[in-house]
């Protein structure tokens, strides 16, 4: 079509210039000649377009593979910066990023006993001057806890457990700081711990299965056996098998201990605790504890032989031995729906000293104090169903030998008059979650030599903030 | 006499050979199990947990305190899910190598992106972990990042083995891709598949194998499912039907059972982890076994 065009334009051209008959035959065949030589370079001009044609989709379809290339290039790219990204886990630019972590416990109580607590005390034992009483009939609030931790640096963590009491006073539970890895199974701490003898000595009150803690624990370690001093733990480097032994020296704060103004340390623990699996259900861990003190007028009240309030004092030497084992169930170690944990304590204490007593009878008249005390308790959690717990304990305590000193008449010292004080409790609790649980609880007590104490308690403990974790 | 004993024991543990084999204590065993492909007889690895016990809730047994005062080398999942337990292992361990920061202490959900990272930081929303949902091992293209920074990790805590290690990630990362491509021809037909999980512990496998999660039958996460709750699902299931109801070999049978008769549709048990099941007893089986137990359900 074109090729008509084009010639048929110059024939119109050349026509207009035609002026010689003769000469027609001449231009015929110059415009055959020129058409045969426009059709030859038309004809290359087609073969060099189809050729570009061909080099064009060649070069689209590289094109579009370098596309797809890139495209992958890309995505690897994302994907290497997503983890990358996810490797660095970028800093928080806050000011508070470095803030500890903090958890505060609540809980409450209502209590009904049949004798009141202001009464209470635990026959055939000197009064321990801890928190040992029930709790207030009626309602009461329990302790709030307020716990700050974090990593000091990379070589110390700080604990801060600060406990206010329903009658608006504060006390520090837990000020200490503790090494992080030493290595070779070495830890120190220092500062006010919980001491680490017997089993639930270092466990706070809040993680106990019972609202309170053992008789042997009222009596022997004012319930609770914290000090403020320095604490070294090794770890054997067994394969499996836990073996822990640790030594503690302090101030002798607490119970039986007391302070005393005098340099270096005035009580003083060793402990060693061994415990493993015994297979893929149980686990175990047993230990033996003492505890060592040199009280000075460690006083308590009493009244005596005619009912006169006296304030008597030991001063000597105190020395308690703990046993203690704990063994946990679940089928395969998977504690949600079923779970069993025994538990039993046992101490045995002796006090060498002498014994005074003010304000009676027995007033100004020195004399020597002998005795050997013992107690234990056995207590046995099952969870029957998830977050449904039931427990009972026993707990039994012995007043064992005393001996008064020449100068002493026992009659004067009604509180230490032989008793074997003892205490059934059950316990019945419902956690919904990790962080919440609500306990019912009945004890039958008979601390007090002459009536026994029926105690009803329902309580609730939660904690909040901060994930806590929590020993064995 | 006593200190006769404290020093006795004290010479027996300095005079203790080198270890041969390098401690690798595992969280779970799906690190366990990978630091073993990974480490050969080079390493000697011990789990923490087990398939069948849930990761959230261990107890700092006396046997794992012993474990992490020997560990060279701590392989957890990180992300807080071992928030419970682990943080006393390592308080009590004495032990400087595996504590945070250092290259002994190594956390899986650092080299994967994670999913399902919460709007909202409340205990009211349930069990939610903060940095995302932590449990990685259920995507096997996870498993693969994972090893390829666990190589690394082995190399520089035991360098003197490096290109053992190297080696072995080499072979193992050929091997992985391989069976990731057969495992996914395999599962093709459970794209868009519609399901019910137990807890939310399967949001990579969902992601990976392309099934749709409709309803999950904890109310939150880490809360037991109650009948209010189960019902809940069942009606939801009537609108948005389900194929299956999915649970970790560690969940209480009852509530998907439960749900599955109601709702007429299987109840599956995945292993969830090495050794959840018998065929899982390597990585290889637990993602084979996964993929068999879902096509199965799938089947008429």
């Amino acid at each position: 079509m074109k090729r008509t065009l084009i010639a048929s334009g110059i024939l119109m051209m050349l026509g207009t210039s035609a002026h010689a008959a003769d000469d027609l035959q001449t231009i015929r065949n110059e415009i055959e000649q020129m058409k045969a030589s426009y059709e030859a370079r038309i004809q290359s001009l087609e073969a060099r377009l189809a050729k570009a044609e061909a080099a064009t989709r060649q070069a689209d379809a590289k094109a579009v593979q370098a596309d797809a290339k890139a495209q992958q290039a890309n995505t690897k790219a994302e994907q290497a910066s997503e983890v990358a990204a996810v490797a660095a886990q970028p800093a928080p630019s806050r000011e508070n990023a470095f803030n500890p972590a903090i958890s505060l416990i609540l809980a409450g109580t209502a209590t009904h006993s049949s004798l009141s607590p202001s009464t209470y005390k635990i026959g055939g034992f000197i009064p321990s001057g801890g928190e040992v009483a029930p709790n207030a009939r009626g309602f009461s609030l329990g302790e709030s806890e307020l716990a700050i931790s974090a990593n000091v640096d990379p070589d110390y963590r700080g604990n801060f457990v600060l406990a206010m009491a329903p009658d608006n006073t504060v006390g520090i539970e837990n000020a200490f700081i503790q090494t992080l890895g030493l290595g070779h199974g070495l830890t120190a701490s220092a500062g006010r711990f919980y001491s680490g003898i017997g089993y639930l000595n270092s466990i706070h009150a809040h993680a106990w299965d019972f609202t309170d803690a053992p008789l042997v624990y009222k009596s022997f370690l004012g319930n609770q056996y914290a000090d403020d001093g320095v604490q070294v733990t090794w770890l054997a480097p067994t394969e499996s098998l836990l073996v822990e032994l640790g030594a503690e020296i302090g101030s002798g704060r607490s119970f039986p201990a007391t302070a005393r103004d005098k340099n270096g340390s005035v009580a003083g623990a060793l402990y060693a605790h061994v415990g493993g699996d015994y297979d893929e259900s149980n686990s175990w861990r047993a230990g033996v504890s003492f505890l060592g003190a040199g009280p000075q007028n460690r006083n308590y009240a009493d009244t005596d032989a005619s009912g006169v309030a006296t304030s008597n004092d030991f001063s000597g030497k105190s020395q308690t031995w703990i046993g203690d084992f704990v063994w946990k169930w679940a089928p395969y170690g998977n504690a949600t729906v079923h779970s069993f944990k025994l538990q039993g304590e046992y101490m045995r204490r002796n006090e060498t000293g002498d014994l005074t007593c003010t304000g009676g009878a027995c007033s100004g008249v020195p004399g020597a104090y002998q005795s050997t005390q013992s107690g234990w308790y056995l207590q046995g959690v099952y969870q029957f169903m998830p977050h449904w717990r039931v427990g009972l304990r026993h707990d039994r305590l012995d007043s064992g030998s005393i001996e008064f000193g020449a100068g002493l008449n026992p009659a004067d010292f009604p509180i230490l008059a032989a008793y074997n004080p003892s205490r059934n409790t059950v316990m019945f609790d419902y956690s919904p979650s990790e962080f919440s649980r609500f306990r019912v609880q009945y004890a039958r007590d008979e601390s007090r030599p002459a009536e026994s104490d029926n105690q009803f308690a329902l309580q609730y403990i939660m904690s909040l903030g901060a994930h806590g974790a929590h020993t064995f | 006499m006593k200190m006769k004993l404290l020093f006795a024991l004290l010479s027996v543990a300095v005079t203790l050979p080198a270890h041969a084999a390098l401690n690798v204590l595992a969280c779970e065993p799906e690190w366990g199990a990978l630091a073993q492909e990974l480490g050969g007889d080079k390493v000697k690895v011990a789990n923490a947990t087990t398939a069948l016990q849930d990761p959230h809730r261990i107890e700092a047994r006396p046997s794992l305190i012993a474990r992490a005062r020997n560990a060279e080398l701590l392989v957890c999942t990180g992300a807080e899910l071992e928030i419970g337990w682990l943080p006393i292992l390592l308080r009590e361990s004495g032990n400087s190598a595996i504590q945070p920061g250092q290259p002994g202490n190594f956390e899986a959900t650092r080299y994967v992106p994670l999913l399902e990272k919460p709007q909202r930081l409340d205990r009211s929303e349930g069990d939610v972990h903060a940095a995302g949902n932590p449990h990685i091992q259920t995507d096997p293209r996870n498993i693969a990042l994972v090893a390829d920074a666990l190589s690394k990790t082995l190399a520089t805590v035991d360098a003197a083995n490096a290109a053992y290690y190297q080696a072995r990630y080499a072979e193992f990362k050929t091997r992985w891709t391989a069976a990731i491509g057969r495992w996914e021809a395999q599962a093709a037909p459970l794209k868009g598949t519609a399901i019910v999980v137990q807890h939310k512990a399967y949001p990579y496998l969902e992601n990976w194998l392309g099934l749709k999660e409709v309803a999950a039958l904890e109310p939150k996460p880490g809360v037991e499912p109650s009948v209010a709750s189960l019902t809940a699902v069942l009606t939801k299931l009537k609108v948005t039907p389900a194929k299956m109801v999915i649970r970790s070999a560690y969940n209480d049978s009852r509530a998907s059972e439960w749900l599955a008769q109601r709702a007429g549709i299987p109840a599956v048990e995945l292993p969830f982890t090495v050794g959840g099941t018998p065929e899982a007893s390597d990585l290889y089986g637990l993602y084979g076994d996964t993929v068999n137990r879902l096509l199965k359900a799938t089947k008429p």
